[in-house]
Order: C-alpha cells, then sequence, then structure tokens
C-alpha cells in the first residue's frame, strides 16, 4: 500500500511567490500518475514537496496512509530520478546503483545482486564498471532509472527525466519507462511540461497552470471533455484550434457558418464564447462522402500551406476574425514559443489547423471545401475560459 | 590557417619570456648554491666548480647544531597544522554558504574579506604583547593562530566557489538515496570538491610556509622558528664571510616541498572531477 495523497497542499516561496495553490490530489497505489504543464507551472515544486527537497507551506502530503510531512527525504523511502540524472561523478555505475542500500546498511553480497539485476533489466551489465562521464546519455539516464529501482521504494518521483535525450532516444526510453512500470507496479509521479509524454505515458494526467491543478484524468477524458481553455488548447498536437463565436436565440455564428445550439449540448445562453474544434474535427469534402449530409457545416478556405506526413495531411488556413483573447492561452502560446521559438500570431487573423485524410488533393494557395464535424466543438466562457459543456 | 600558425607562434614566443622571466632569478639561486664560497662573486652564471658545500653545511651537526634542521622541521609542523585546521573549518563554513541562506551571510563573506584585506604589519605590535603575556611567544601555537586569521578568509573564498559549482542535485540525490545531510556532505559532496579542496590547502601552505614577517616577529628560538625567518639568522664561516652560499643552498631545499606539492596534485587541481555528474 503506498498511494501518495496530496490534501490542501501549497507551497509560498519566502519572496511570498505561491508556487502551487491548494493542490488536492490522490495517486493510487501502483497508479502512473503525470504532471503536466508549461514551465513554471509549479509542476516540480510539487513533486519536490512529495520527495521532501521543498518544504510545505501549509496542507499536506501523505504517503501509504502517514503524514510525511515533516520527514526528511531519507524517511520517505521514495527514490527519484532528476532531469540531469545527478548521477555521482566519482562513483562507477554500480557504486552508482548500489548507494542507497549501502548507506542503509545491505550486505555486499546482496547489494551485487540487487544491482546486477537492475543492470540486467537495463541492459547496463557491461557497463556497471565505468563512471558516468564515459557513459553517452541513454546510458546515463538508464543509470539514474536503476538507481531508483534497485531500491524497491515506496514510490518512483520523475522530473523531466527524458527532456535531456535527443528526439529518438526520448521515443525509446519512454517505452521503456512504460514498461518497466508497468513490470514493477510501483506508483510512480513522473513531471513533464510535454503533452506526447503525458498522453502516451500516464494512467491519469494532471495539468496545472500556475501552481492550480486545472484537470485530472485519463488521457482519453482530458482530450475529450477538457474543463477550460487551457486544458483543451495544452492537450492535443497540433493545438485545438480556437475562434470566437457569438450566440443567439439558439443558434451558434462561428467565423466558418452557423450551427444549431441543439445538438452541442451545451447551456443554453446568449453572447459571446470561444468555440475549440480540434484538427482531427476537419475533413475534405472531396473524401467525407456521405457523413457530410448527416451533420457539420461546409465552408470554403484558402490554403495557406500544406504539410504531408504520409500518414497524415495538414492544411493550414486562416479565418478573418478579431481573435480569440484568454491568459490561459497566452500561457500555452508563451509555452509553445519556447519549445518551438516559433509565432505565428497576426493581428485579426487566426491561424486554423486541419488534419485532413492524406489522399485530399488540396494544393496551397488554392481555395478548398472543408467539412467541420460541428458536433465535436467545445465552447467555452471567454472570461472565465470554463467549458460550457454539461458535464 | 595562416593566420592561426601565426597567432601560435606568437603565443608561444610570449610564453617563453614569461618563463624565462619567472625562472631566471631560481636558475641564479641554484647557481649561487652550487658555487664554492671564493667563486661567488665571479659574475658567472653558469659556476666554474660545483660544489655541494653550501648543502653540506645546512645539515652539519645534527639536529641540535645544524641551523637548518629545527627551523625546517618547525616550518613543516606549522605549515601542516595550520593547513588541516584551516581547510576543515573553511570547509564547513563555505559549505554553509554556498548551500544555505541564513542571516548574517554577507556579513561572513564580507568580514571575511575585510580580514583578507588587513595589512598583517599592523597586527605584529598587539600580537607580540599578548602573546608574551599568554605565553604564546616562541610556540606553535603563537604563529598557527594568526596564520589561521589570515588564510582561512582565503580558504573560504576558494572553496565557495567550488561548492557552488556542484550541482546541487547530486546532494538531493545523496537524500533521497537515504543520506543523512553530514554523509552527503562526506560521501559526495568532498569527493567533487576535492579539486578545490587541493587547491585552498596549497594555497593555504604555501602561506604558511612563505611567511617571514610573523615568523621572525613572534619567535625568538629554534622552538618555533620557521626557515624563512632562520635564514636572517644564517652566519658566515667567519665573522668576515657573507652566507650568501648556505642562504641560497637553504633556499632552494625550502622551494623543493612546494614544486614537489603542487607537482603531486596538479592533476587533481586541473582536472574537473565533476564532469559527468550531469548531462555533458
Amino acid at each position: 500500500m503506498s498511494e501518495i495523497v496530496l490534501d490542501g497542499v501549497t507551497k509560498t516561496f519566502a519572496d511570498g511567490f505561491e508556487a502551487v495553490k491548494d493542490m488536492d490530489l490522490d495517486i493510487q497505489d501502483g497508479e502512473f500518475m503525470i504532471l503536466v504543464g508549461p514551465s513554471g507551472c509549479g509542476k516540480s515544486t510539487a513533486l519536490r514537496m512529495i520527495a521532501g527537497l521543498e518544504d510545505i507551506s501549509s496542507g499536506e502530503v501523505k504517503i501509504g496512509g502517514e503524514t510525511v510531512n515533516d520527514r526528511s527525504p531519507k524517511d520517505r523511502d521514495i527514490a527519484m530520478v532528476f532531469q540531469n540524472y545527478a548521477l555521482y561523478p566519482h562513483m562507477t555505475v554500480r557504486e552508482n546503483m548500489g548507494f542507497a542500500l549501502k548507506l542503509a546498511g545491505v550486505d555486499k553480497s546482496e547489494i551485487d545482486e540487487k544491482v546486477e539485476e537492475a543492470a540486467r533489466t537495463l541492459d547496463l551489465e557491461q557497463h556497471l564498471d565505468r563512471r558516468p562521464a564515459n557513459l553517452s546519455g541513454g546510458q546515463r539516464q538508464r543509470v539514474a532509472m536503476g538507481r531508483a529501482i534497485v531500491r524497491d521504494p515506496k514510490a518512483f518521483l520523475m522530473d523531466e527525466p527524458l527532456s535531456n535525450l535527443d528526439a529518438k532516444l526520448r521515443v525509446q526510453m519512454r517505452t521503456e519507462v512504460a514498461k518497466l512500470q508497468s513490470k514493477l507496479e510501483t506508483t510512480t509521479v513522473y513531471v513533464t511540461h510535454d503533452q506526447t509524454e503525458a498522453m502516451t505515458l500516464g494512467d491519469r494526467v494532471a495539468v496545472m497552470r500556475a501552481g492550480v491543478l486545472q484537470q485530472v484524468g485519463t488521457p482519453a477524458e482530458l482530450y475529450d471533455n477538457p474543463v477550460n481553455l487551457f486544458v483543451a488548447g495544452f492537450i492535443g498536437s497540433p493545438a485545438m484550434n480556437f475562434m470566437p463565436a457569438q450566440i443567439s436565440g439558439g443558434k451558434l455564428q462561428l467565423p466558418i457558418g452557423e450551427v444549431d445550439l441543439g445538438d452541442l449540448g451545451v447551456e443554453q445562453r446568449d453572447g459571446q464564447v470561444i468555440a475549440g474544434l480540434r484538427p482531427e474535427n476537419f475533413e475534405d469534402t472531396e473524401v467525407i462522402g456521405d457523413l457530410r449530409e448527416e451533420r457539420g457545416i461546409t465552408f470554403e478556405a484558402e490554403i495557406d500551406l500544406v504539410e504531408s506526413l504520409g500518414s497524415d495531411l495538414f492544411a493550414y488556413f486562416h479565418i478573418e476574425s478579431e481573435g480569440v483573447q484568454s491568459d490561459q492561452l497566452a500561457d500555452i502560446v508563451e509555452a509553445s514559443l519556447e519549445e518551438t521559438g516559433a509565432g505565428e500570431i497576426q493581428e485579426g487573423r487566426e491561424q486554423i489547423v486541419a488534419r485532413l485524410d492524406p489522399t485530399s488533393k488540396v494544393k496551397r494557395r488554392e481555395k478548398a471545401e472543408l467539412w467541420a464535424d460541428t458536433a465535436k466543438l467545445h465552447l467555452f466562457d471567454p472570461e472565465s475560459g470554463a467549458s460550457l459543456r454539461k458535464q | 590557417m595562416e593566420h592561426e600558425g601565426r597567432d601560435y607562434a606568437l603565443w608561444s614566443i610570449a610564453i617563453v619570456l614569461v618563463v624565462l622571466f619567472a625562472l631566471i632569478p631560481v636558475l641564479w639561486l641554484i647557481s649561487i648554491s652550487l658555487k664554492p664560497p671564493d667563486e661567488l662573486t665571479d659574475q658567472r652564471f653558469i659556476p666554474q666548480s660545483v660544489s655541494f658545500d653550501n648543502y653540506k653545511s645546512l645539515f652539519e651537526g645534527g639536529i641540535d647544531d645544524s641551523p637548518f634542521i629545527k627551523p625546517l622541521i618547525n616550518s613543516i609542523a606549522i605549515a601542516l597544522i595550520t593547513t588541516v585546521i584551516s581547510i576543515v573549518l573553511a570547509s564547513f563554513c563555505a559549505y554553509a554558504i554556498a548551500r544555505l541562506e541564513f542571516p548574517g551571510k554577507r556579513l561572513i563573506l564580507a568580514g571575511a574579506l575585510a580580514i583578507a584585506m588587513f595589512p598583517p604589519i599592523s597586527t605584529v605590535g598587539p600580537l607580540f604583547d599578548m602573546w608574551r603575556a599568554l605565553g604564546l611567544y616562541d610556540t606553535y601555537p603563537g604563529l598557527i593562530i594568526p596564520y589561521l586569521t589570515f588564510s582561512l578568509p582565503l580558504a573560504i573564498y576558494v572553496l565557495v566557489a567550488f561548492f557552488r559549482e556542484i550541482p546541487w542535485e547530486l546532494e538531493q540525490a545523496a537524500q533521497v538515496d537515504g543520506a543523512t545531510p553530514f554523509q552527503a556532505f562526506t560521501k559526495v559532496i568532498v569527493p567533487l570538491a576535492a579539486p578545490g579542496v587541493f587547491t585552498a590547502a596549497i594555497l593555504v601552505f604555501i602561506f604558511c610556509w612563505n611567511d617571514f614577517l610573523f615568523a621572525i616577529s613572534l619567535t625568538s628560538s629554534d622552538a618555533s622558528r620557521t626557515v624563512p625567518a632562520a635564514l636572517a639568522f644564517f652566519t658566515g664561516e667567519s665573522s668576515f664571510t657573507a652566507p650568501t652560499g648556505s642562504i641560497a643552498a637553504a633556499a632552494v631545499v625550502v622551494t623543493l616541498p612546494i614544486i614537489v606539492f603542487v607537482l603531486f596534485f596538479q592533476r587533481r587541481i586541473v582536472a574537473g572531477l565533476t564532469a559527468g555528474a550531469v548531462k555533458g
């Protein structure tokens, strides 16, 4: 039994900055929980409070039913994998992995046995007597994982463990981590800013923004039913498209057409809203066939750019609109700017991405007729950002 | 390429000039120490005949009668004791300064710097009086205490810089691995700071080894007189001969330990032991 419970946990730094605000989170025994959010959202601070590396300003952290607020990290029986691995450079791989057991006073023969077993699991056997400086990035990462698993702790805490690897290795290690966790069935809290990692690894994902927990749920729940603009925009790649819309008299006015509000399952109200539609909910009318008769709207758009990935085809077009304004979306834009360095925001034009069937014949700088599956529309309150879907 | 070649040549010439400039006095000293007394003033750089008489005279008469052996022992003992005490205290202090936020931290650093800047000569008079009153005059502690005063700030500054270079995650990793703060310090931080610890140790050792001011002022006999002070009391073979040869020989002998020290630890000083700790 080693579930982790955060009960009203708050972290206030000495300068008054609140990094984590009143966070409640129940992590089940054996669960793989992901904390995800843009940088500075408090996810690492939350993890470090669970580890005991950061004092808890108020609230309670329980591991395996016991309150651990006042316990030092060494008494919490948790293992942590750091973003930069934090391997002891003066020790060999074997010593690195056995350090915790040595401190715990375990027999030398037992340490050797456990280290070798972990090394077998992680394919590190031939590197046991080397030092971290002589290992590649991927090997160092595996040693860091090995240091955690030899101890058989109550929980693994991982702080962006894959972010220092190159893209290909990251995907490969992601699978390794997932396999390892399901094999060991140890409660795991994993912090990342990468929503793809969050979606692919986690049993459940907790999305954070500016110190506040936004939504906790399975990847599918977050994807299909985001509770607010932030979660909607953060989860999914490419991100959900947003456009301003107007509700009046039971009709929803979108820049691309008009929809009957009745079908959407949202609260009845009049006024401005923000509409969101994921890229895959667009399709080329040429390929869609009969479905266009059943539901949705069709519209014409001039395609700005086509990206064909073989399995998918992304068409970029724009709609004339005033754009949508929201702090929550600004946060996401900032985060993606940091990551990609690209920003394509133009005054008065909203860029929309559509993920079309690869057989589609749409061409750059040509008009195309597109279909939007309006049954999948998400509507949000422009002030609070909250979803207007009836939960 | 051509440009690089020219740069390389210019740098080489500059380095050779600097090395020559630094080495000529040392070579001259060695040259004097090897000359027999009657050739001392022959103004030749390379001695006509080589004699080790000057060196022999240093050690003649054994521990009781030699003017050099007892001061050499004093020098080694005082410098080593000071170095050990200074490094132990300074590493605790520097660790706290590098890792913790506590009130008065800036004051301690500023105070250490102020003491390091303080002209030692101004403390000699008061110390002379105090030490005689306290019975510390002409004893080991009488020299070790003022040496500590001036070497601690130096050691603290060097070590703070080194401790700050060590990724904090390593210590946190050790804590999560089950180490007490003291274990994390001794098993992870100190081994990683070893190059810094050695650098600080060598600087402190050299400072104590080279000191003349305190040694000449606070000692009066071979009980605690160190080599730099003892050199001033060397006498020639007769009252009409200058002890130049034996002073030169003694200077060569006291320079050797420093050279050995630095050569021995050079690799540890230069090698960044932290390589590979974090993503490289």
